[in-house]
């Protein structure tokens, strides 16, 4: 089966009601998650808070959809590796910062305090994380809801 | 400024990732990455010896404000062990872990906790210790529990729940020191405490912090889960745990916060040497009676850090010197003991005593190199460490612990009892006929223990031939580091990271 | 309202009964949650130690002074702490969780007790 008829299974989720609302809200949840990771350094939040926030419009998916459609959006294969780039964007751009003498120094221009280009790789900093946790967070839901289910004898 | 300091916490971290992200094209790239990630950071750990106290400054942010690696005697050798351990472990990996699916995974983890411990060693901030101590710990609770099976995931579990707790009560240390001097850096924190008076709550806290380094380092009363980790998890992770972590993590970091940070009160001293001298006690009389031969091991490393422990509580120049040769001289012999038993149990499939016997003569390799850890750890001469023994009772008798010293004695008879005992059922006498067929273990797992036992040889004779060099090269700025917080307040540490 | 000192002792009441779950109680999710009390207690406790009465976010902008500022805002670090420490407390309640998993799998029980293949 494919994504659409595996969204359209009757037998598999929650209701219609739910899973036309969680539809629905899901490219809005993903839009504030992007919201609060790119103006992280100018307002509350950043890169894990966003990240949280963009984990859950995944986990909203599986819990309304079941385990097999948002797999089949976002595997645990592919959650692993943005998972993996994040981490290590992160640590290039430590790096990176040794071309200007310093591990982690802000080599980019600072630019003015409170627009959106603005605080250097600290806004970079904000997207890898915001990878790196939301990523994170989706294959720690995936292993503990989908794949920690425990097995009994009988099913064995 | 050293730039050389930030690599050996970033290249780990960098290539723990990577090794996970390339080991999906072909789990045969993680062999090579992580053997050369640890092959450059023992290079660098090496080239880093005898270098003088520097601090790096992460980003440019200078102390006290700013994040700082500060690399001085102590650090340097922690360095080396750490780095050189890890590297061996790994050699030994390459074949042993084998039988184990998702080697990359075990890979990964492995850099992580070589990362973190690097990290804490080198960490010039309180805060930075504790998250590099989390990031170690954590590495290591996945690590003991890689087998999936019954025990490990008990041990794992037990191990997951002190170390929580461990974890929990250093950052109330942590949490409580910031709230009375408003610093995080060490230096700093150890300048302001320094014109103050003693309060209740300074009290309190380095009691939170003796109680969480005391649980990592598997001090007798908190020892509860290092017998269990320690012997369930796979042989280079028990050598790594028994070798480095609980030093790194436990002893390495209670000396650093109670010396150089909260200046060393005679009563600090008093429960470091109660604690040390309880371990070595209970730790080697529990051992005797052990049939499993990581279980001996695991309590005869309680006892062997408690003669560590021990010998810094005396706070005298040789007590320093003797500790510090201990923990170097213990982290080779019982990395080398465990790898050893590692390659009895790959070869036999069993690491009970009652089981085992005459292996002798199926494999020569691993039973000299057991046979020399043996006689290292129990304090034979001419192996490396009969000299870090007899220094540690010649500092107990030279401070005036008649009683200490002759204690020290004692446990190092009842040492050599139960690995004569280890020896005894393992090496020698009648070979089972379940084990008629045994061989001996693949290349890279005996040149890992070969390269240990030469160490241990090594470092023994190095010290009786050129005592006094080695001391000085080796020994000498470690013990100056530590001594520096109880003679003149710590105040070449503060100088040489606030006024750099 | 609360004084300064009450809410330190709340706090310290609040570790005290993650440590006594940790301690007295044999269910393993039991003792997850007493491990997972003491770590927010001591969350708690470094917010409150940066915390300030009537204190004002730690952001510099045009209408405050530096001097004035500094002296009412609240203190930012122990706030970067412990969101640093939660980060950490998830990755390990994540490996709790399934240990736990996977002890049930492997001994049918959430008993501590009964889970003692360990001895020695």
């Amino acid at each position: 089966m494919d994504l659409k008829e595996l969204s359209r299974d009757e037998s598999r989720g929650m209701t219609l009601i739910v899973k036309t609302i969680s539809r629905l809200i899901m490219s809005f949840v993903i839009l504030f998650g992007c919201f609060i990771i790119i103006y992280g350094h100018i307002t509350p939040g950043g890169g894990f808070a966003g990240g949280i926030i963009l984990t859950i419009a995944y986990v909203l998916l599986l819990l309304a959809f079941g385990g097999k459609v948002a797999m089949a959006k976002l595997s645990n294969f592919w959650a692993s590796m943005w998972d993996n780039i994040g981490a290590l964007s992160f640590v290039v751009i430590g790096f990176l910062g040794m071309t200007g003498g310093y591990f982690f120094l802000n080599f980019l221009d600072h630019g003015s305090p409170g627009h959106l280009v603005s605080a250097g790789m600290i806004p970079l900093c904000n997207i890898f994380i915001a990878l790196k946790v939301g990523a994170a967070l989706y294959a720690i839901f995936i292993g503990l809801s989908v794949y920690g289910r425990i097995v009994t004898e009988e099913e064995k | 400024m050293n730039h050389t300091l930030p690599l050996l916490v970033g290249i780990p971290l960098g290539m723990a990732v990577l090794t996970l992200m390339l080991s999906k094209a072909s789990a045969r790239i993680a062999d090579i990455t992580a053997f050369l990630t640890t092959l450059v950071t023992a290079g660098i750990a090496f080239t880093l010896v005898g270098a003088p106290v520097s601090t790096y400054w992460m980003g440019g942010w200078f102390p006290p404000f700013g994040i700082s690696l500060v690399f001085d005697g102590l650090t340097s050798i922690m360095l080396l062990i750490v780095n050189l351990v890890a590297f061996l472990a790994i050699i030994y990996s390459l074949s042993y872990m084998e039988k184990y699916t998702a080697k990359p995974k075990f890979y990964s983890l492995f850099l992580l906790m070589v990362a973190g411990m690097n990290g804490v060693v080198l960490s010039g901030d309180l805060f930075n210790l504790f998250v590099f101590l989390e990031i170690a710990s954590i590495a290591s609770y996945a690590l003991v529990g890689f087998g999936v099976e019954h025990q490990e995931l008990e041990a794992s579990f037990k191990y997951l729940i002190l170390g929580t707790f461990a974890s929990t009560m250093v950052l109330l240390g942590i949490g409580i020191t910031y709230s009375m001097t408003g610093s995080l850096n060490m230096a700093d924190v150890a300048n302001t405490l320094k014109g103050m008076p003693s309060t209740t709550s300074m009290a309190f806290a380095a009691g939170a912090f003796i109680m969480g380094f005391s649980l990592k380092s598997g001090l007798v009363p908190f020892h509860a889960w290092l017998p269990d980790a320690h012997p369930s998890a796979p042989a280079p992770i028990s050598a790594m745990l028994s070798g480095v972590l609980i030093k790194a993590l436990g002893v390495y970091a209670m000396a650093r916060v109670m010396f150089n940070v909260l200046g060393a009160a005679p009563i600090y001293m008093d429960i470091m040497l109660a604690l040390g001298a309880l371990s070595m006690v209970v730790g080697g009389l529990l051992a005797v009676g052990q049939w499993d031969m990581k279980r001996m091991f695991a309590y005869s490393s309680i006892s062997q850090v408690g003669y560590i422990v021990l010998a810094l509580g005396l706070g005298t120049h040789l007590g320093m010197i003797a500790a510090i040769f201990h923990l170097l001289n213990h982290s080779i012999f019982k990395s080398l003991l465990f790898l050893s038993t590692g390659s009895i149990e790959h070869a036999t499939g069993t690491k009970n005593l009652r089981k085992l016997g005459g292996l002798g003569q199926k494999m020569p390799v691993t039973a000299t190199t057991t046979t020399i850890g043996a006689l290292s750890i129990s304090g034979v001469p001419p192996f490396n460490g009969f000299f870090s023994k007899l220094l540690i009772i010649l500092a107990c008798a030279q401070a005036g612990q008649w009683f200490l010293a002759a204690l020290a004695t004692a446990v190092s008879v009842v040492t050599l009892v139960y690995f004569l005992k280890a020896m005894r059922f393992s090496l020698f006498g009648e070979l089972p006929k379940a084990l008629k067929n045994i061989k001996e273990v693949p290349f890279p797992m005996a040149f890992s223990v070969i390269t240990l036992a030469v160490i241990c040889l090594g470092v023994g004779i190095a010290y009786l031939v050129a005592g006094p060099a080695f001391t000085e090269i080796f020994l000498q700025p470690a013990a100056d580091a530590l001594m520096d917080g109880i003679r003149n307040g710590s105040s070449s540490y503060i100088n040489a990271v606030l006024g750099g | 309202m609360l004084s300064h000192t009450s809410l330190y002792i709340l706090d310290m009441a609040l570790m005290g009964m993650g440590v006594y779950a940790l301690i007295a109680k044999r269910h393993i999710i039991k003792k997850i949650i007493g491990v997972v009390t003491m770590e927010y207690a001591i969350n708690l406790f470094l917010i409150l130690v940066g915390y300030r009465a009537g204190g004002i976010a730690p952001i510099e902008d045009a209408q405050i002074s530096a001097a004035d500022l500094a002296a009412r805002a609240v203190d930012p670090l122990p706030q970067a702490l412990v969101l640093t420490s939660i980060v950490i407390g998830l990755g390990t309640l994540a490996l709790m969780a399934s240990l736990a998993i996977k002890l049930y799998e492997k001994y049918k029980t959430f008993d501590m007790s009964e889970i003692n293949r360990l001895r020695g």
